[in-house]
């Protein structure tokens, strides 16, 4: 299943990620893949900061590799593989255990290779012209479909 | 204390780097007496084989061997040290928690005290470490995965008057220099090859420059930089060598201009708040940065402020920091016990901001 979004700057792609949380839930993973500069970050800061009982920051988990945070939705674990070499590493680092828990935000999912969940929902970030961008949310789990049809209504 | 000296044993793992030093406390000021930091590269060279750069592992497999090297080239033992100070966040979970479990283990076999640090501290009392400067002071502390302004009151009291809303700015060099095909770590690379770049050539965009306040952005400006550079392979077919030089230099102008315009605002907010010229200091890799290290040494001047500026040794990760900061509970018998627990992540204003859900335990510190 493929839905297509057009958002046309970051406020309207923060708009999305906001009406996006409102539909999470525990256990969801989250794959949000795009080249550098696409948004990755932006809407993963805008869906947590949306989530959160006192607005904090979120900064960029590339350094860290894995940031939790305590939200109205629970907990969310907003991660960044784009350090890591394979999926070995991703075993290392714990994230597996996580898979089916919590809500996982996953920015370079790429490197997770066959640990990739089967029932996680990707959100592909593609760079139009200037600050507009496409967003196709896809997954091959039956269960977003409502969830989806959802937030593309009430967009 | 009642002691003449007193020998702090630091740890740090709470990112790539496995540190161990030996701080040497007296009333005339510290002294390290060593200062020992493995990355995964020596530990290539000598284990071989490959041991993944996050791991835990790698950590665990490190710590016992730098403490140890630490206190050989202090030539003390185990039993002269007079207390234990780890690294408890923020960083890496498996990192993080396998110093504080080393330091525990450590500590419950030798009777030593235990002083769980905030890696941030570390980096924010090294002027003190370094240059003894007096509380309060000014600290722009800028990494690969932190920047912020903090005014420093006390060793437990930070206040925080600006920072990254997204991507800090050691992030966006690395990230930067991978756009350009350069050598990671990307500060010294885009240093490098900005030497003969033509800053002027791209205009790039100064996140936040005319905002007020301190605050930093720095996601936009690595947007603007691949848009750049796109453009050009688009016109071009690729890159000249000369092209990323000047989108390096370029970059390094934008990057230069914010943290500058940023600093004398940072200053002059200090002022307001305090009533007194602060000492300014820098802290954390981009400190490394000559053209961002001269600048700022210049505003100093011009504002007749203090700048106190680490050797660069003491600016990136090591374990002298962390003792350093676990020196300042120990002189107030300010202890942890064995429910010190490892948090990823861990504000040192934590009167701006919540902590929620990260460790049982709140800050001694």
């Amino acid at each position: 299943m493929k839905k297509i979004v057009i958002s046309n700057g970051p406020l309207e792609t923060k708009k999305l990620a906001t009406l996006f949380k409102a539909n999470l839930q525990k256990g969801d993973v989250v794959l949000l893949k795009g080249e550098i500069g696409a948004g990755k970050s932006h809407f993963a800061r805008s869906l947590i900061q949306s989530a959160m009982y006192i607005k904090e920051e979120v900064p960029s988990p590339t350094f860290t590799l894995v940031q939790v945070y305590d939200t109205t939705i629970g907990s969310i674990w907003h991660a960044d593989l784009y350090r890591l070499n394979d999926y070995s590493d991703v075993i290392e680092l714990g994230l597996i255990d996580a898979f089916g828990e919590e809500i996982v935000l996953l920015e370079w999912p790429e490197r997770l290779g066959y640990l990739e969940p089967k029932d996680s929902l990707t959100i592909e970030i593609i760079i139009l012209e200037g600050d507009r961008r496409e967003i196709i949310f896809s997954t091959t789990s039956s269960e977003w479909k409502p969830r989806l049809d959802k937030i593309l209504k009430d967009q | 204390m009642d002691l003449d000296k007193a020998l702090i044993l630091g740890i740090e793992s709470s990112c790539d780097d496995t540190a161990a030093s030996i701080l040497e406390i007296n009333p005339n000021g510290s002294h390290i007496k060593s200062s020992i930091i493995r990355n995964q590269f020596n530990l290539h060279q000598e284990y071989g084989g490959v041991v993944p750069e996050i791991a835990a592992r790698a950590h665990v497999e490190l710590i016992d061997v730098v403490v140890e090297e630490a206190l050989k080239i202090a030539n003390v033992s185990i039993q002269d040290v007079n207390a234990i100070g780890v690294t408890a966040g923020p960083g890496l979970i498996g990192g993080v928690m396998s110093g504080v479990m080393f330091a525990k283990g450590l500590s419950a076999s030798t009777n030593k005290p235990l002083i769980g640090v905030n890696h941030l501290a570390g980096h924010a009392l090294t002027p003190r470490l370094t240059d003894r400067v007096n509380f309060p002071y000014l600290v722009l502390l800028v990494s690969g995965g932190h920047c912020q302004f903090l005014i420093v009151h006390s060793h437990h009291n930070y206040e925080r008057i600006g920072g990254t809303i997204d991507d800090a700015p050691g992030e966006a060099f690395d990230k930067t220099a991978r756009l350009l095909g350069l050598l990671q770590p990307g500060g010294p690379s885009i240093e490098e090859a900005a030497k003969t770049g033509d800053e002027h050539r791209f205009d790039l965009p100064r996140p936040l420059l005319n905002r007020e306040g301190c605050d930093f952005s720095f996601s936009g400006l690595k947007t603007a930089l691949m848009r750049k550079r796109n453009d050009l392979i688009e016109e071009q077919g690729g890159l000249f060598k000369q092209d990323i030089c000047d989108l390096s230099a370029s970059f390094q102008q934008a990057m230069h201009d914010v943290i500058v315009k940023k600093s004398i605002r940072a200053i002059d907010l200090y002022c307001e708040i305090t009533n007194e010229n602060p000492v300014f200091s820098i802290a954390g890799g981009v400190a490394a940065n000559k053209k961002i290290r001269q600048s700022l040494e210049n505003i100093c001047k011009t504002k007749k402020v203090t700048f106190s500026a680490p050797p660069l040794a003491l600016c990136t990760d090591n374990a002298a920091i962390i003792a350093y900061a676990a020196a300042e509970r120990f002189l107030n018998d300010d202890y942890d016990d064995m429910t010190l627990s490892a948090r990823p992540r861990w504000p040192l204003d934590n009167k701006k901001s919540a902590i929620l859900g990260s460790g049982k335990k709140g800050p001694k510190a």
